[in-house]
């Protein structure tokens, strides 16, 4: 059902299951808008490319150095000179370009890629991001090129779960993880629901298996519309 | 001056002095100079400062440099990773220093250090523990962080197809660092699977400029996958 919460229709969807990962990344595939120049983060965010219309002219960037990559390579594709951010060996596609890691994060700095979705362990209702460490002594801390995206792509999506599982939200009012980037992500995309976090409070756009006031108990936080 | 095509990797790397800093290609084991490290375990230098953008896979090329001892310090974006394990015993024990840098300007300390610029703003990291203690200045309503030129004394990286000129092409994704590197470092020493005339190399299909490099030694191709290190 739509029901109206302040301003804008929020897409209830109480009486249906939360989305699976599959659908999560099916739905995420949907709103990234033909002809653009998208990077997929390692883990989860990878599954998107499975749901990009063939023909919709989206181009991968993979930032170890590589517009046009295909998918992962299987059997006698594996090349290990040819591989994704993760390490994976993958494919190239038609029209495929190799470049340096100066050039390849020029692109992301200088806003010349449209998309990029990323995993997190937290992000803030005006849209900080904590996904590169938890803070644990003992871990061992490693960022990759997670603060280059999350600052330089034109818009962040962010692909997670929105509850860890102990319950607690991973979408809060302040980040209690180490930050990689402040006010920078623009969508949340989660298997509970699809918010826009900013300045003035968390919106919400639509819900899964879960109504908004029942969000709202969870979540701990006035949705905004 | 000039490249010079060294005979043996052991000749490539002879030199190398204690303390030094040394930027290492690769991008896990994709582009990584397998038989320059492996020259250089042999040729014994160590308190060595490494930059590269991990640290270490399995057991071989920069993992068993580490393993060597001879590694101070590591410089580098993504140290973790499934079979960094010489590195996290390494980390976990105190025995090696860690300064983790944001990829892109990991690549971007080392091309300003190439192309002679003192230092540059940079928005990325700002707000965030890695950008604790920098100076910053807000640049057309954005805060930006100044980073400093990261320098080599010494750089390994590993090219495809080389001429006698030292002009190199690389192979897909094992590109990775090495056209930033080889710009970087006072002595820049390249392994390739081809060494051939000059003239032999399309100049319009040059990568790394003969400039750059300085060491050139001819070593077979050793493509590993994850399972291949182990």
């Amino acid at each position: 059902m739509t029901t109206a919460l302040g301003t804008s229709p929020v897409l209830e969807r109480a009486d249906r299951a939360p989305l699976t990962t599959d659908e999560l990344a099916a739905r995420i595939a949907r709103d990234i808008p033909a002809g653009s120049y998208v990077n997929l983060g390692i883990g989860q965010p990878t599954r998107i490319a499975e749901y990009l219309p063939a023909d919709a002219g989206i181009v991968l960037h993979t930032e170890n150095g590589m517009l046009g990559m295909g998918p992962a390579a299987v059997g006698d594709e594996i090349d290990p000179d040819l591989t994704n951010a993760g390490k994976v060996p993958v494919t190239e596609l038609p029209g495929a370009a190799y470049f340096h890691h100066a050039d390849s994060f020029a692109m992301m700095r200088g806003g010349h890629l449209d998309v990029c979705v990323l995993g997190a362990f937290q992000v803030s209702f005006r849209g900080d991001l904590a996904n590169w460490h938890t803070g644990d002594p003992d871990a061992i801390p490693a960022v990759g090129g997670a603060m280059d995206l999350a600052v330089g792509a034109r818009r962040v999506l962010v692909m997670m779960k929105l509850f860890a599982r102990d319950g607690s939200p991973k979408l809060v009012p302040e980040c209690t993880y180490p930050l990689t980037g402040t006010s920078c992500v623009h969508l949340v995309f989660t298997d509970h629901g699809i918010f826009e976090p900013g300045p003035e409070g968390l919106r919400v756009h639509e819900t899964y298996g879960i109504t908004v006031a029942e969000l709202e108990r969870r979540l701990g936080v006035a949705l905004v519309g | 001056m000039s490249t010079t095509v060294a005979a043996t990797t052991d000749e490539a790397v002879a030199g190398i002095q204690d303390g030094s800093t040394v930027l290492v290609g690769g991008f896990g084991l994709a582009g990584m100079p397998f038989d320059l490290i492996d020259a250089l375990i042999r040729q014994g230098a160590g308190d060595l400062t490494v930059v590269s953008n991990n640290a270490g896979n399995g057991d071989v090329g920069l993992a068993a440099l580490l393993k060597a001892g001879r590694v101070r310090k590591v410089i580098c974006s993504f140290p973790r990773q499934s079979d960094s394990y010489v590195f996290d015993d390494l980390y976990r024990s105190g025995r090696i220093e860690l300064e983790v840098v944001p990829q892109g300007t990991l690549a971007e300390r080392m091309r300003a250090a190439g192309a002679g610029i003192g230092a540059f703003y940079s928005p990325v990291g700002v707000g965030t523990p890695l950008a604790e203690g920098k100076e910053t200045r807000e640049i057309d309503g954005r805060v930006h962080v100044l980073e400093y030129p990261i320098k080599g004394d010494v750089a390994l990286i590993s090219a495809h197809r080389a001429d006698t000129m030292g002009n190199l092409v690389y192979r897909k994704t094992a590109r990775n660092f090495g056209p930033v590197m080889a710009t970087a470092a006072t002595t820049v020493i390249a392994q390739v699977t081809e060494i051939v005339p000059a003239g032999e190399i399309d100049p319009e299909t040059v990568v790394t400029p003969g400039i750059f490099v300085d060491r050139l030694v001819r070593a077979e191709a050793r493509r590993l996958t994850v399972e291949g290190a182990r």
